[in-house]
């Protein structure tokens, strides 16, 4: 490395070298020049980013899982839009000794029995949608809304916690080596070979009664936080330990021996440098730990360690709907199949990123299905 | 062989160590309330609280409670204050259910994982690995406990195909048989998802080896090549899988499953202790549950390092 620097005639090192302050980007862009070149297929060259928009755009399955999802996000956004002008109640209003006028007929909302009103649709003029909740007699719909905030917030916030988490200590462990990497790594190691949802009751159960102290700000047991916090926390080594894999394989390449050699910082190396080059497999981790971080809350929650009543999310839903299963399933089966296609929609999704995102996949998957490969390779 | 036997015996001590205090800690400075009364339950009286302070150690410094605490847990004498029981005792009672459970439940995630996973690699690309993708990834997305609901409706309530949950000893074994198999369905068929998806991938990465072309050139049948060469050496990742989920489940994985079918285990004992909010439970089988994966993993390390000698030379276990 340092004859060759020494003496900048002498090709390779320097127009990396010259590339390097911007980062990925840069080398990309060099990329592009040389497949336009080379091509002569009378394409025009285009960036990872392109190409890999390009394949997103052809998976159709992808695409709608995505749809779904929005879709799902949007309905849960709209929850008082719903619980105000539709259902005139709130997810936590209970219902128990009204009736319900239906035209000519009246309907108690919960029967003297304690068997809940079941789907009335627009019946009632949307009021008990999906029923009332068991002897509450709360409205399902609104629940299930309201729920949804509560479940989709802690897939992502956590997704975005655990991201954070992962991506600094899976740098710095994959950076600096020796002790910085051991102690990291053996903390890694610790909470790994912790089954997660065993870590998860732990830490939800001990903080369930009198919440959680971080200095200043108190965060009382009923808060969304502190689910959030624990599952963000829970699932780090999951993908700050393939991360660091990642950096590990990265340090060793040209562009960062040329910022070594410009006297680039370590924190420059890291975050300029290193990060741009994982962003794909980030994305792609982050979008399937949402998905598992939303089947973990419901587990959580259904074992009374996540979200604690009276607040609702499709965990806590299904565990109240669960006592009263044989008599009316639906109130298990509602949150269950709102868990079930959310978390499939982000899978789905997930895996089109992935092909998308990563062409070595794409390439072999393409290379079995006997079609040929469109896209300039090597990129 | 020997020097890498202490080595990892060495790294597991330390690893359970870790474990240990990670627990205490979870349970003792995380939370914001006084421990003891946590510990006491929710109807504690103050002479209670007060003998569990004393007995737990709550009066002496950190180090010290932690001494105490674990000495009451590896002793056997730790006791529920909700329900006046021995949890060491109740947890060891629990091992056959929750045995019973795992190991069938991960007889069928094997055979249908790898089934699959063998039939998509073999059709990549047509109809049938899509079909089987597809089920896959909704095998993984699906919440346990929606499975378990709609499996109890149908079949021990709607058409009384199974009997009704519960757990029967394997002293009746048509009586067991019957009462575990919605259970064992429910618990595999995550890792049915899960293991199909990544023997898929193994076995296409094996299949553009040179070794499997060279299989090919001398002559051998298609499905010789497949089951003999790329399958085989495709099961390694499916191996070491097994060995951390089979150790997870044990250790805790299976606590909806049991609390559903209602199955008497470490599981169902665990989530009813969630429910009453019964401290020393979940502290006891959290560390147990932990401790037990330590030791299931370092047995599989072993086995492996015995079978593969790249191992405990150490250019793997880098």
């Amino acid at each position: 490395m340092p004859p060759e620097f020494d003496n900048p005639g002498t090709g390779a090192p320097v127009p990396t070298g010259a590339g390097a302050p911007e980062a990925g980007l840069g080398l990309e862009a060099d990329g592009t020049r040389i497949i336009a070149a080379d091509g002569g297929d009378g394409r025009q060259g285009a960036g990872p980013w392109t190409i890999a928009w390009r394949r997103l755009r052809r998976d159709k399955m992808a695409l709608f899982a995505l749809t779904v999802f929005l879709l799902i996000v949007a309905c849960c956004l709209l929850a008082p839009v719903w619980a105000n002008h539709v259902a005139h109640t709130g997810p936590n209003t209970t219902h128990t000794l009204e009736k319900l006028h239906e035209g000519s007929e009246t309907k108690e909302v919960v029967e003297p029995s304690g068997k809940a009103i079941g789907p009335q649709f627009f019946a009632a003029g949307g009021r008990f949608f999906l029923g009332a909740d068991g002897h509450l007699g709360r409205d399902e719909m609104v629940r299930l809304l309201y729920g949804g905030r509560a479940s989709l917030f802690i897939g992502i916030t956590a997704a975005v916690i655990t991201t954070i988490l992962a991506v600094v200590l899976g740098l710095l462990a994959g950076y600096y080596g020796g002790w910085a990497d051991a102690i990291i790594s053996r903390a890694l190691d610790v909470i790994w070979s912790f089954p997660v949802v065993l870590l998860g009751i732990a830490l939800g159960i001990a903080l369930a009664v009198g919440g959680l102290q971080i200095g200043p700000i108190h965060l009382k047991s009923s808060s969304l936080w502190i689910p959030t916090l624990i599952i963000g926390f829970v699932t780090t080594p999951y993908m700050a330990r393939p991360l660091r894999g990642e950096v590990l394989g990265l340090r060793e390449k040209e562009f960062i021996e040329a910022a070594v050699a410009q006297g680039a910082s370590a924190w420059r190396i890291m975050f300029v440098e290193l990060l741009p080059n994982m962003v794909s497999t980030i994305i792609v981790f982050f979008t399937l730990n949402i998905a598992n971080n939303m089947l973990l809350e419901a587990t959580l929650s259904f074992l009374g360690a996540g979200v604690q009543p009276p607040n609702s999310s499709w965990g806590t839903m299904i565990s109240e709907g669960f006592e009263a299963l044989y008599s009316q399933p639906i109130l298990t089966i509602i949150p269950g199949t709102a868990i079930l296609l959310t978390v499939l929609s982000v899978n789905v999704f997930g895996d089109g990123l992935r092909d998308a995102l990563d062409p070595k996949s794409k390439v072999r998957y393409e290379a079995r299905a006997g079609t040929t490969a469109a896209e300039p390779e090597g990129v | 062989m020997a020097r890498f036997l202490v080595r990892r015996l060495i790294g597991a001590i330390a690893v359970l160590f870790a474990i240990s205090v990670l627990v205490f800690l979870i349970f003792n400075v995380v939370p914001a309330t006084n421990p003891a009364q946590r510990i006491a339950g929710k109807n504690a009286t103050p002479q209670l609280i007060k003998n569990v302070e004393e007995e737990w150690g709550f009066n002496k410094s950190l180090p010290a409670q932690y001494w105490t605490q674990m000495k009451l847990i590896f002793t056997g004498k730790v006791v529920s204050y909700n329900s006046h029981i021995n949890i060491d005792k109740r947890i060891l009672e629990g091992i056959p259910a929750t045995a019973s459970l795992c190991i069938g439940a991960a007889i069928i995630w094997l055979s249908f994982g790898i089934l699959f996973g063998y039939l998509s690699a073999i059709r990549a690309g047509g109809l049938t690995d899509r079909v089987l993708t597809v089920v896959a990834l909704i095998g993984i997305s699906m919440p346990v406990f929606w499975l378990a609901s709609i499996l109890l409706y149908y079949f021990t309530y709607k058409i009384e195909l199974f009997p009704p949950s519960g757990y029967k000893p394997l002293s009746e074994p048509r009586e067991w048989f019957s009462h575990l198999i919605l259970p064992w369905i429910t618990l595999a068929v995550l890792f049915v998802g899960f293991y199909s998806r990544v023997l898929r991938s193994s076995m296409l990465d094996v299949m553009n080896e040179d070794y499997v072309r060279t299989a090919r050139a001398k002559g051998l049948s298609s499905r010789r090549v497949m089951t003999r060469h790329v399958l085989r050496n495709s099961l390694i990742p499916i191996v070491t899988l097994f060995g951390l989920d089979f150790g997870a489940v044990i250790g805790g994985g299976a606590i909806v499953t049991e609390y559903m079918f209602n199955i008497e285990g470490v599981g169902l004992f665990t989530a009813e202790a969630l429910k009453q909010q019964d401290f020393p439970s979940i502290m006891a089988v959290a560390i147990f549950g932990a401790f037990f994966i330590v030791l299931f993993n370092t047995l599989v390390d072993v086995a492996y390092a015995y079978l593969d000698p790249r191992i405990r030379l150490g250019t793997a276990a880098a």
